[in-house]
């Protein structure tokens, strides 16, 4: 099936865009961590406060460590915040764009647009940035936002010069419905296990400083508590993980289709196993006295880089049978 | 006596303990690493070889501590036996705590319930017993277990989130399940691979030597192979411009079961994805290129025609060498034969560019097949008693003068060259062949069942959690009922506030006047202080 020239240009216009507007969206998020008062503790609570106050009830909720109970708190939104909202909503534009140059990427090839590594990155920061949305609508974290869209925009810098490829169709081992589940799965696993490694670097850093005070503290000032950040980084990692297994499982159901044996330690296998392994290395820190909190943050983080590394390295570098990049 | 027992204990208790497991993981996670980044035997032998070959007494070290064979090497398969054993033993108490758990009733109301975690209360206008009945309605679908108190108050003590746990035992067990799988089909799997000639050459699955390579499994011996033939008729391939492939499809035969003895060819459109499933194994397409077809016109006027797949050396272009190798016709003493034994061997070019003398291809298919050779005519090598590549010549025979070239020649489709001898050799064409893969394993089944368990078990114990309630209902003196709630949650604490708020105002909800709270009532939702208890898991 012959490329549709003019769609995989759109495509690329709406990327480069997509990559502007997260850039534009950085700043706005950095223009609030600037500006904005140091985050309160009770911020959140106080959400939960309108939460349950709205639901029409008279029920009186005390909450631990709120100074006022009881009290509806609704301030008139500071230059900051407006700033961050306004952040948040490039961030939604941004991903509308980014969503949309994979849809053209598509169309324009008549198949599913991962087919090598350039659309394979796309795919990862799209799910990394809708990731990072959904926890921006659950939590009030939206002051991270600047740390989180930085990979991201790195990443998509990085897909659209050294590893871009143009609009192709794939060779014969990747025209199989599997390429849809297997590499959209990892993909998306990936984009979403982004989130909770940028996310540990930050509980590192807090909790540094909330260890001694005095490190770290342009940094960390005005980053959420620690626990926050720690609970984020589990969450995003639970949703994250068993979407990772099933990824893998894909593969090897794949490879038994198309390589003969469901499993052959293929440098890329063999890596993702190991992130897999550390993954679970951290679910286990986590309920293992003397490895909670920054001992489970860095395993986080390791995970992250092993899985940057199998990015990078293993495809680029390394030869295997998943040497699909088509860079070079 | 009693110190070996106790350093048993000792040792069995460390092992399985948590903090032991962790440091496993790590270490399997690290032990696998080498895999990835050394070049492996069992994906690329030859390039092992070039590896230690390049860098000495480093290579060679670490070819005796077996990273070149990582995951077949002593020291990772005692990572994982540790592992194992060590989740094992984790792993039987655990099923026997839940085992208990699960037959025992919910814990007891605790005495004050305003230090539990989460908190509520209100005061009801209706009776205890009402209050326990539609407290009850609410918990539907938790385990509850009603209690009278001794001061006539009434409790109920509601769990939920029992399958949490079955859902981790569930995944662990199905780990240990996959390995053993995985192990047996390494034991009883074997894998194959053979060239067949397209246009009708046949491979059947009788014996090991059909093979151009096999790794039989550990207690594979070769003699049980399962029996099928196949016949490839035909192969084609289609190539965008810019020459990457964009469909492979050889058309071929099998016959397999009754069908043996029966003669009878069912016709299969073997592709790359698209595996031929027959008789518990699986046939695969790998791989194609190109045979050369020589004729060779003896002086005596004897022709013999050679027809020998070469392989590709550029997968882009399918530029490809090899040889082909002639015994001299109508000769029967060895030592004359030995002297006018003819190879062939060079490049082949599917589509032939020269610059200059010098062939090269421009593209994968075959449009315009030309061939760059050398004869050379002497003794092969074929009765030195060494194996020798199909693809190549015996180059020892070359350096110690018994193989001698006698031409060198560019030929495109139908031209010849003329030996000194009198010999003519002249290019015919190219055939397609294909390389077939051949892979069987009995357990592979198993480990697919396995892997759904993993996926259905991981994914039941971080979705479910697992959460404590009371409520417990005590009459007053004014005839009303003082209401409590208390929440604990016991595994993954973040989250239960709202869910705890929500419940609890269901729960006092239901019970006050006409749905209404009054406004004494209250809710307390905080995050468990110190001291609180809290699950551990593993």
């Amino acid at each position: 099936m012959p490329v549709n020239e003019t769609l995989a240009t759109y495509s690329d216009w709406t990327y480069n865009s997509a990559v502007a507007v997260y850039v534009l969206a950085m700043v706005f998020y950095l223009c609030e961590q600037a500006f904005g008062r140091v985050a309160k503790k009770s911020s959140q609570e106080a959400r939960e406060l309108v939460a349950v106050g709205g639901g029409g009830s008279e029920v009186v909720v005390t909450t631990a460590a709120s100074p006022a109970p009881g009290r509806v708190i609704r301030e008139e939104r500071s230059r900051a915040e407006r700033l961050g909202r306004m952040g948040a909503a490039l961030t939604v534009l941004g991903a509308v764009l980014h969503g949309g140059s994979l849809v053209l990427r598509g169309v324009a090839t008549g198949r599913a647009p991962w087919g090598n590594m350039y659309e394979y990155g796309a795919l990862l920061c799209l799910a990394a940035v809708v990731t990072w949305l959904v926890l921006m609508r659950k939590y009030s974290v939206r002051r991270l936002g600047a740390f989180v869209l930085l990979p991201i925009v790195i990443l998509m810098f990085l897909g659209g010069t050294v590893l871009y490829t143009n609009a192709a169709p794939v060779q014969p081992a990747l025209q199989s419905y599997w390429l849809v589940i297997h590499v959209s799965v990892i993909s998306a696993s990936s984009g979403i296990l982004l989130v909770p490694g940028i996310v540990s670097v930050l509980y590192l850093l807090k909790n540094a400083n909330e260890r001694n005070p005095e490190r770290l503290v342009k940094i960390t000032r005005k980053l959420p508590a620690a626990d926050v950040l720690d609970r984020l980084a589990y969450r995003t990692t639970i949703f994250g993980f068993p979407l990772y297994t099933v990824g893998i499982i894909c593969g090897a159901i794949w490879a038994e289709a198309a390589w003969g044996r469901f499993w052959g330690w293929d440098p890329k296998e063999t890596t993702a196993f190991v992130a897999w392994v550390v993954y679970a290395a951290y679910l286990h820190a986590r309920a293992t006295a003397g490895w909670r909190g920054s001992g489970a943050a860095w395993i986080n983080v390791l995970g992250f880089a092993v899985s940057v590394f199998n990015l990078f390295f293993i495809n680029l570098v390394t030869a295997g049978l998943h040497s699909y990049a088509g860079v070079g | 006596m009693r110190n070996a027992l106790a350093f048993l204990r000792n040792t069995w208790r460390g092992l399985t303990a948590m903090r032991t497991a962790l440091s496993l993981l790590f270490l399997l996670a690290l032990g696998a690493m080498p895999g990835a980044l050394l070049p492996q035997r069992s994906l690329n032998s030859p390039k092992v070889v070039e590896y230690i070959d390049q860098h000495g007494w480093w290579g060679r070290l670490l070819d005796k501590m077996q990273f070149f064979d990582v995951y077949g090497s002593v020291w990772f398969a005692a990572i994982y036996v540790l592992l194992f054993v060590s989740l094992v033993g984790c792993l039987l108490p655990r099923t026997l705590d839940y085992y208990r758990q699960s037959r025992a009733k919910p814990v007891l109301t605790p005495r004050n319930l305003s230090r539990m975690p989460h908190h509520a209360s209100s005061t009801a206008d209706t009776t205890a017993e009402e209050v326990i009945t539609s407290a009850k309605s609410v918990l539907r679908g938790w385990r509850t277990v009603e209690r009278e108190e001794a001061d006539g108050a009434r409790s109920i003590s509601a769990e939920r989130g029992f399958l949490r746990e079955a859902g981790n035992l569930v995944f662990h067990f199905a780990l240990l399940g996959m390995l053993v799988a995985f192990a047996l089909g390494k034991m009883f799997g074997y894998e194959g691979q053979v060239i067949v000639q397209a246009g009708g050459g046949q491979f059947c699955n009788s014996g090991v030597f059909n093979y151009d390579s096999f790794k039989p499994g550990l207690r594979v011996d070769g003699t049980q192979l399962s029996p099928f033939c196949v016949k490839v008729d035909d192969f084609h391939a289609s190539y965008l411009a810019n020459g990457q492939a964009e469909s492979f499809l050889a058309g071929i035969s099998y016959q397999s079961g009754d069908d043996l003895s029966s003669g009878t060819w069912r016709p299969y459109p073997l592709k790359v994805n698209d595996p031929l499933r027959t008789a518990g194994d699986r046939v695969y397409l790998l791989g194609h290129g190109y045979t050369p077809k020589f004729t060779v016109t003896f002086p005596n006027g004897a022709t013999r025609t050679g027809a020998v797949q070469w392989k590709p050396v550029d997968p882009i272009t399918l530029l490809s060498e090899g040889a082909t190798k002639f015994d001299p016709p109508q000769i029967t003493d060895s030592q004359e034969r030995r002297r006018n034994q003819l190879a062939i061997t060079g490049l082949l070019a599917p589509s032939a560019v020269f610059s200059g003398t010098l062939l090269s291809s421009n593209f994968p298919e075959a449009r315009k097949p030309a061939v760059a050779i050398d004869v050379l005519r002497g003794d092969l090598g074929n009765d030195s008693g060494r194996g020798q590549s199909i693809f190549s010549i015996d180059q020892s025979m070359v350096d110690s003068g018994r193989l001698k070239k006698v031409a060198r020649q560019n030929l495109e489709v139908g031209q010849q060259v003329k030996l000194d001898d009198g010999t003519v050799i002249r290019f015919d064409g190219v055939d397609d062949w294909v390389s077939l893969q051949v892979a069987h394993d009995p357990t592979q089944v198993w480990v697919l069942g396995f892997a759904v368990l993993i996926i259905l078990g991981l994914g039941t114990s971080l979705v479910v959690k697992r959460r404590r309630v009371w409520v417990r209902a005590v009459p007053q003196h004014d005839g009303r009922t003082l209401v409590e709630v208390g929440g604990l949650a016991r595994t993954d604490q973040a989250g239960y506030g709202e869910e705890f708020v929500g419940l609890a105002r269901e729960l006092l909800g239901v019970t006050g006047s006409q749905g209404r709270v009054p406004a004494t009532s209250a809710v307390r939702s905080g995050r468990p202080g110190v001291g609180v208890p809290q699950d551990k898991e593993s």
